[in-house]
């Protein structure tokens, strides 16, 4: 293709001389790198790393299972219970004589799943829900957020309770009682930035070029929600941790023999007179740092992902 | 009906509804006036610059004729089809012919999405099945036609002036090869010396493709220079439609008057001896517009019938419009 | 001695990517009651010229060089020195009005608090000054409408507003930062016009920040064109206009549509405006100058007067080779 035109020569010259590179630095690369420089963030993220793959590799140490009971410490967990590598109860055994060290493991990667499938199921559904709804807007959209204002009215706890007394406790039954609950907040923060979004010009411009509505919450809006769901996703799943925490230090989690940071801590709270702290501690330990270090995680996102890049 | 026109905009109306403070859910809401009763006609190859201040409805009127909002009555024939009645699919077909580009030039492009498929988007929207080579070829074609480097094509809105994100824009509404572009204020978020790049890059353009435009802006300097004829509003009402050169000449409307001689020419003898015609008072809320003529709360010229009567839209010598009682 | 004096005004922001040279070497000087514009596209660091004379740069600016006002120094004062040279000495207007008025207090609080604050008055007495501002500014029914809050008001309205209150204290000179931009260009004409009267009736000196050529011309002695962060050409308004000497003032004329001009073609500058990021060596117009040589690459231009009265240029070339 011959170029006839001088001034188009011109101006391709300039843009080469400005050009450095082929790809592009996305806005994802540039959040990436605002939260590398992020020191609390990044060690958040290291210690969260390490406590996932400690409950992945812990079990390799373990002398015990997480159900074994150690007849020699049963009812002498003060005297002889405590925490020491001679007995391979790293962590010290609770009052039925089991190692808390496999307990705490197990509770780890019990806690963890329950407060990350119960986020992503959260963000999931919340997501398509608020975006749908926010996008479409007019009556279907209050119809929708009605909805949600009604589910969000009746007691979480209550629901939660009554679903697990009903139809029994399990594993499956908490992932969804807490997911049915959780993906009302982030439907409303979602729909609240889908009304920010549609008003874009970009959106305009879609319109105005024939997009379907489908492709344009998919391609447009949620990508751009993104963010902020991630940002609210890192607080949800703290919060889903300490739901089922709560549940289990009711009584109502999950069933023995499995168990929960909730269940050893409540067990743990209740044998704290008894000189065996290190069964209160131990599970304690990990659920405020695990929690820490979440939310110290999502404050990084935040500041990463702030709205007021250009 | 003029068979040369490829747009016949008829008496086209839209009304938006408001609520206002202290409003019941039942009240009946007020109808704002947007745009109230514009014709015009629009031949292939013309540019029509439509030009007015906040509130005139000029933004609003091109959101209507292609469907973006809705219109209360009138007619927009586009090669005879009257867009504004057709359904969803076929009005979708229309929309390959008639293309948009829009103010604000960053925010016009998805920033979570390269330019490449910022650009490509249209293609593959309506000509689904287009393979990979030939969408790669088409998007590098129409970067050729707005300067811009083919190699460009991995990175993201952000990283680009706001030049530069306009040349996307107009890439992006050119590769459907349309017959008509929509150009909403496509220039006043730029620098000066960059509105003249892309003035000139549409200008270029235009008389390549055999282009239609429609050019919307409140600066009537650039509006002058890009437009053939021009279409004056105020409060959604034509107040004034003529060829550029004739609209500065002769203005015969009170308000186009007052408005080009309130824009401020480079050059400071002219400035201190310009006559200035100063408008008084505010806009008035186009809830509750004046009666008759809706300029009348501020022209000078105001008699008693400018209240009852509202002026019709005359036509004068050579295409010239004018809608005043007392524009002989 | 000059009213205003400013001399190699330097002002660096430090940010996570490194300094940011935005104000490099401007110097210029304002005569009482007259009118000076600075005019400037993105980038050319007309903005944080007189945040910086106002001590209104961020955190993380630093503002060096000298502004004496009345002969007396202002740059870097104290926050407690500085706020008795606000608003009784130097006022400023700004160019959103919606978000420089308090959306929250109404209009009536807002001029009070000024004067209560900077005059000891009592608030009766405030208020019926700011009633008499209004007045002075053609706002009707002041009285009624000073209980208003700012989003009741239209954006020319608010604009006299902030006017009204920057005067409230009859400062000898008066900022204004982009003053109608976000105005339409009937209102435009209202607000200049009632700044020329307010510049007649209290002798107020003004510094004008723009980047509309054509409210330059209408409205100013003195030109001071900026690019780059650096003054490029400085002079009387007719001067400059009438015989533009420095290519990017001759770049930017002819770029300019005019309303009453006919020719058909549009004369650009290429390139972009400078990313500011990327400390410019040499002259900062250099890469889209047409006249560009190999020392404005490498080596700044001074401002260097030239015999016409009070004009400067800081170009390498002289203005022959420019025709």
């Amino acid at each position: 293709m011959i170029v006839a035109n001088k001034n188009k020569i011109v101006k391709l010259a300039e843009n080469l001389a400005a050009d450095e590179q082929t790809l592009g630095r996305s806005l994802w690369a540039d959040a990436r790198t605002r939260f590398m420089r992020n020191k609390a963030a990044i060690t958040s993220l290291v210690v969260l790393v390490l406590i996932v793959l400690f409950s992945f590799i812990g079990p390799y140490f373990a002398v015990w299972t997480y159900e074994q009971i150690d007849w020699n410490t049963m009812g002498s967990a003060a005297t002889l219970g405590m925490p020491s590598i001679e007995t391979g109860h790293y962590f010290g055994t609770d009052d039925l004589g089991r190692d808390i060290y496999s307990r705490v493991i197990q509770g780890t990667q019990i806690s963890l799943m329950v407060g990350v499938v119960g986020a992503t199921i959260a963000v999931v559904v919340g997501t398509l829900y608020g975006a749908t709804s926010g996008y479409i807007g007019g009556r279907t959209d209050q119809i929708m957020m009605r909805i949600v204002d009604i589910l969000m009215a009746i007691p979480f706890m209550f629901v939660l309770i009554l679903l697990l007394v009903v139809f029994g406790r399990s594993i499956v039954m908490l992932f969804v009682g807490i997911g049915l609950l959780s993906w009302l907040d982030m439907s409303r923060i979602v729909r609240g930035q889908t009304l920010n979004i549609k008003n874009k010009e970009f959106i305009e411009a879609a319109q105005a070029t024939g997009v379907s509505d489908y492709k344009i919450i998919m391609r447009h809006i949620v990508p751009n929600l993104l963010g902020i769901v991630a940002v609210y996703a890192t607080l949800l799943v703290p919060g889903i941790i300490i739901a089922e925490s709560f549940i289990s230090f009711l009584g109502l989690g999950v069933q023995e023999p499995k168990t929960s940071w909730g269940a050893l801590i409540s067990e743990g709270a209740g044998t704290i007179n008894y000189d065996t702290e290190w069964q209160l501690l131990v599970p304690l330990a990990f659920f405020i740092v695990t929690l820490f270090c979440i939310y110290f995680i999502g404050d990084g996102l935040r500041d990463a992902l702030d709205p007021k890049e250009r | 009906m003029n068979h040369q026109a490829i747009l016949q905009v008829e008496n086209l109306k839209v009304n938006f509804d408001v609520s206002t403070e202290g409003d019941m859910p039942w009240t009946k809401r007020k109808k704002l006036k947007a745009v109230d009763d514009v014709s015009f006609n629009l031949q292939q190859g013309e540019t029509l610059g439509i030009v007015g201040e906040s509130g005139c409805g000029k933004s609003t009127l091109a959101r209507a004729i292609i469907r973006m909002v809705p219109a209360e009555s009138g007619k927009a024939l586009w090669l005879g089809n009257d867009l504004l009645t057709l359904d969803k699919i076929a009005m979708r077909k229309h929309r390959k012919e008639i293309q948009m580009i829009f103010q604000d030039p960053l925010a016009s492009l998805n920033p979570r999405m390269n330019i490449g498929e910022i650009i490509a988007e249209p293609l593959k929207t309506h000509y689904p099945k287009t393979s990979k080579e030939d969408i790669k070829s088409r998007v590098q074609d129409v970067m050729d036609k707005v300067s811009l480097l083919h190699n460009l094509v991995n990175r993201y809105p952000h990283e680009f002036s706001g030049g530069q994100c306009q040349r996307i824009g107009i890439a992006r509404a050119l590769i459907l090869k349309p017959k008509l572009i929509i150009c909403d204020e496509p220039v006043s978020a730029l620098d000066v010396s960059i509105q003249a790049q892309v003035i000139n890059l549409l200008m270029e353009l235009q008389s390549e493709m055999g282009l239609t435009l429609i050019f919307i802006a409140h600066d009537l300097s650039i509006v002058k220079h890009i437009s053939n004829k021009i279409m004056v509003l105020y409060l959604g009402n034509m107040v004034e439609m003529a060829n550029s050169s004739d609209i500065y000449a002769h203005p015969r409307h009170p308000y186009t008057q007052a408005l080009i001689s309130a824009v401020p020419i480079p050059d400071p003898e002219i400035e201190k001896n310009k006559e200035l015609i100063l408008i008084e008072g505010d806009l008035p809320s186009p809830i509750n517009p004046p009666s008759g003529c809706v300029f009348r709360t501020r022209c000078q010229k105001a008699q008693d019938i400018c209240a009852n009567k509202k002026p019709a839209l005359n036509t004068l010598n050579d295409n010239h419009m004018v809608a005043c009682h007392f524009s002989a | 001695m000059s009213f205003l004096e400013v001399n190699n005004l330097n002002v660096e922001f430090n940010t996570a990517d490194g300094i940011v040279r935005a104000v490099n070497n401007v110097n210029f000087s304002l005569e009482e009651g007259k009118i000076i514009a600075i005019v400037g596209e993105s980038g050319s660091g007309k903005s944080q010229t007189v945040f910086a004379i106002m001590g209104l740069l961020d955190q993380n600016g630093r503002a060096t060089g000298s502004v004496k006002f009345e002969g007396e120094e202002i740059l870097n004062l104290s926050i407690k020195e500085l706020n008795s040279v606000r608003a009784e000495k130097i006022a400023m207007i700004f160019q959103d009005p919606m978000t420089s008025l308090n959306p929250y207090m109404r209009i009536s609080e807002q001029m009070a608090e000024v004067l209560i604050h900077h005059k000891g008055l009592s608030k009766t007495e405030a208020i019926q000054q700011s009633i008499n501002m209004l007045d002075a500014v053609k706002i009707p029914e002041a009285k009624s409408r000073i209980r208003m809050y700012p989003h009741e008001f239209s954006g020319g309205m608010r604009q006299r507003v902030m006017i009204a209150m920057s005067l409230l204290c009859h400062p000898k000179l008066l900022i204004a930062d982009e003053p109608t931009t976000a105005l339409d260009v009937t209102v435009q004409a209202q607000i200049m016009h009632l700044l020329a009267d307010i510049q007649k009736e209290f002798g107020t000196s003004i510094v004008l920040i723009t980047h509309d050529l054509g409210v330059v011309a209408g409205n100013s002695d003195d030109t001071l064109v900026m690019y780059g962060g650096q003054v490029m050409e400085v002079g009387s308004t007719e001067h400059v206009y009438a015989n533009p000497t420095h290519p990017y003032t001759q770049g930017l004329m002819s770029a300019v549509p005019r309303l009453d001009d006919k020719a058909n073609k549009l004369r650009t500058i290429k390139g972009n405006p400078p990313n500011m990021m990327l400390a410019p060596v040499g002259c900062p117009f250099s890469p889209r100058c047409k006249f560009s040589q190999s020392i404005c690459a490498t080596k700044a231009p001074e401002l260097l007067r030239t015999e016409t009265k009070n004009h400067q240029r800081a170009c390498h070339l002289a203005p022959e080779a420019l025709l």
